[in-house]
């Protein structure tokens, strides 16, 4: 083939993204320094609104004594089985749903409705059936996790290009063949969307579940240190929670990008 | 050149009017050494009459459902159509007269209300491997890099996908896609594009291969080039064709027959036989037998969407 030249990307690009970089990186900067001033200046009430130094300092401090790991693996077991579970169930489930009209008719208003209960309402019914336990934190992080699954599954199937199906059944391609091959496929950035969105709500079940009732797990820490006035352990626990929360969004993103090569937007390597 | 003589001294090597039987009868003693018919002088026009009905189509009725009206509506009415090993044949008519449908129903993808339909003697029920479509649209699946698109077809019947690229590759080669396996669909143009929908017809080997207005929707520079290509890949591999266009010239520069198809319902108008000698190039279309030819076809259009009210 003939060699073609191509243009480097220009340095005003690059220029820009590190402007913007360290735009976005000064005003957290700003925002720690300023708060970090009004506590060391003694203009707020340390109890309430703590600082900076001191969330650092309790962080060292949960880590050091080994509550923190001893939380987060309660915390990660609850929302692995539960995220898990969400998947296993709510992929055939949006798949069903979104390829069987006759399984949409039955069953799509009764999880329509599901969907539109709160489910962290539901709670006190859950510790009364699956106790203070894990449990009873699982059911929850399933329950939220599997509705985004479900729809967005449930809305790639429908999104199928019909002249795909056209060309397939053409050339003679099987129910079973044209799933494989056309629908699953269609379905799969649908499926890290579902993912991301689905770990969020999870994320925010295990945490909210385990506040609500726990006795034990991330959620419950902070809920203890709030409760006996432990500002600074509070931050460090939420802290904790939106790292992990950032993290698990970051690699999904990056899974993502990694099957949506073929679409071409950008060539992320 | 082979084909200089077609352009230096196109009377010669063409025949007006009906062509005697006689003619084609001598003609298909030679037919087995097509490839050598240019090392000598002119030769007269060879037709396939004596060749093997590869799609017979008998009484051909295709119906569809008016959603407006509910009431079911006449599409394809009564076609016969016998189309030889090796021929290329055309169907042109007003858009909307039904040929789409006669093709989708001869893909299998329509049901047909009357008559029949047999590849190599077996009648049709459904898609099969014995017929590839290449319709208007390239329609490749986004997600699969080329060589996996061009091996679909054999993929879907059962085929392992070492052994179909195995089998795909001369196709590759014949239509040029070499070099490109391993792009996306997105990164190709549409003239592209639309070679690897071929490709992927072809590797399949079927009896027959049937286009869809294959070039309606490539600009017009484009559809130009492809036309000389799938002439020359035509003339090369020997496949028997059945296209649906609305470009005359297209029909005229491909075909060995062109059938003009009514307005709708559609029915047989006309079968017109192209009586100009291969290899062809593109240069033809200069010739004033290929003009008269396209005159012909047109005023039968014309004449029955005046009476018809078709259009």
């Amino acid at each position: 083939m003939r060699k073609v030249t191509v243009f480097p990307k220009s340095n005003a690009a690059k220029k820009e993204k590190i402007t913007g970089l360290l735009l976005g990186a000064s005003v957290i900067v700003l925002f720690l320094v300023g708060w970090e001033l009004l506590f060391q200046f003694k203009l707020v009430n340390p109890i309430f609104i703590s600082a900076p130094s001191r969330v650092v300092l309790a962080l060292i401090t949960i880590i050091e004594d080994g509550s923190l790991f001893q939380n987060l693996t309660i915390s990660a077991k609850e929302f692995a089985f539960g995220y898990g579970a969400a998947i296993l169930v709510g992929f055939p489930i949006g798949i069903m749903l979104g390829w069987f009209k006759l399984i949409r008719a039955a069953f799509g208003p009764f999880i329509a409705a599901m969907q539109a209960t709160p489910r962290i309402a539901l709670m006190p019914l859950f510790i009364i059936w699956f106790g203070l336990g894990i449990t009873s934190k699982i059911v929850i992080v399933l329950l939220s996790a599997i509705f985004p699954l479900i729809v967005n599954l449930q809305v790639a199937m429908t999104t199928i290009d019909n002249d795909l199906i056209h060309v397939a059944r053409a050339y003679g391609a099987t129910r079973w063949q044209v799933f494989r091959s056309i629908a699953l496929p269609t379905s799969l950035p649908f499926l890290i969307t579902g993912l991301r969105l689905a770990a969020g709500r999870g994320l925010l079940g295990v945490i909210v579940a385990e506040v609500f009732g726990g006795a034990a797990g991330i959620g419950y820490m902070i809920q203890y240190a709030g409760s006996t006035f432990q500002t600074d352990k509070v931050f460090a626990g939420v802290l904790v929670v939106a790292v992990t929360g950032i993290t698990l969004d970051f690699t999904l993103d990056r899974l993502g990008r990694h099957f949506d090569r073929w679409r071409g937007e950008a060539v992320a390597h | 050149m082979k084909n200089g003589i077609a352009v230096a001294n196109p009377e010669s090597n063409t025949l007006h009017g009906v062509v005697p039987s006689t003619v084609a009868s001598q003609a298909i003693g030679e037919l087995e050494s097509v490839a050598n018919v240019h090392k000598d002088a002119p030769q007269p026009v060879q037709f396939l009459d004596n060749r093997p009905v590869k799609l017979s189509v008998k009484n051909l009725v295709v119906g569809y459902l008016d959603k407006q009206s509910g009431h079911t509506m006449v599409a394809v009415d009564k076609v016969t159509l016998d189309i030889r090993e090796g021929e290329f044949v055309t169907i042109v008519g007003l858009s909307g007269c039904g040929k789409s449908t006669f093709l989708n129903a001869i893909a299998g993808l329509v049901k047909h209300q009357h008559g029949e339909i047999k590849v190599n003697g077996r009648i049709v029920t459904g898609p099969g491997m014995d017929r590839a479509v290449v319709f208007q649209k390239a329609s490749l699946l986004p997600w699969r890099k080329v060589g996996r698109n061009i091996t679909y077809g054999l993929e879907l019947s059962g085929m392992k996908q070492a052994d179909a690229r195995e089998k795909a590759s001369y196709y590759v080669n014949l239509i040029r896609l070499n070099g490109f396996e391993d792009h996306y669909p997105h990164q190709l143009s549409g003239g592209m594009q639309q070679r690897v929908n071929l490709a992927r017809a072809l590797a399949c080997d079927p009896e027959v291969l049937l286009l869809d207005e294959p070039f309606a929707a490539l600009d017009a520079i484009t559809r130009e080039l492809m036309q000389n290509e799938l002439l020359e890949l035509c003339e090369k591999v020997g496949k028997t064709v059945l296209m649906v266009t609305h470009q005359i010239d297209e029909a005229v520069l491909l075909s060995d027959r062109v059938i003009i198809f009514s307005s709708r319902p559609a029915y047989v108008l006309a079968d017109i036989r192209i009586p100009i000698r291969r290899p062809r190039k593109s240069l033809i279309k200069d010739s004033e037998e290929f003009r008269g030819l396209m005159n012909e076809i047109w005023r039968v259009i014309e004449g029955n969407a005046n009476i018809g009210g078709g259009i």
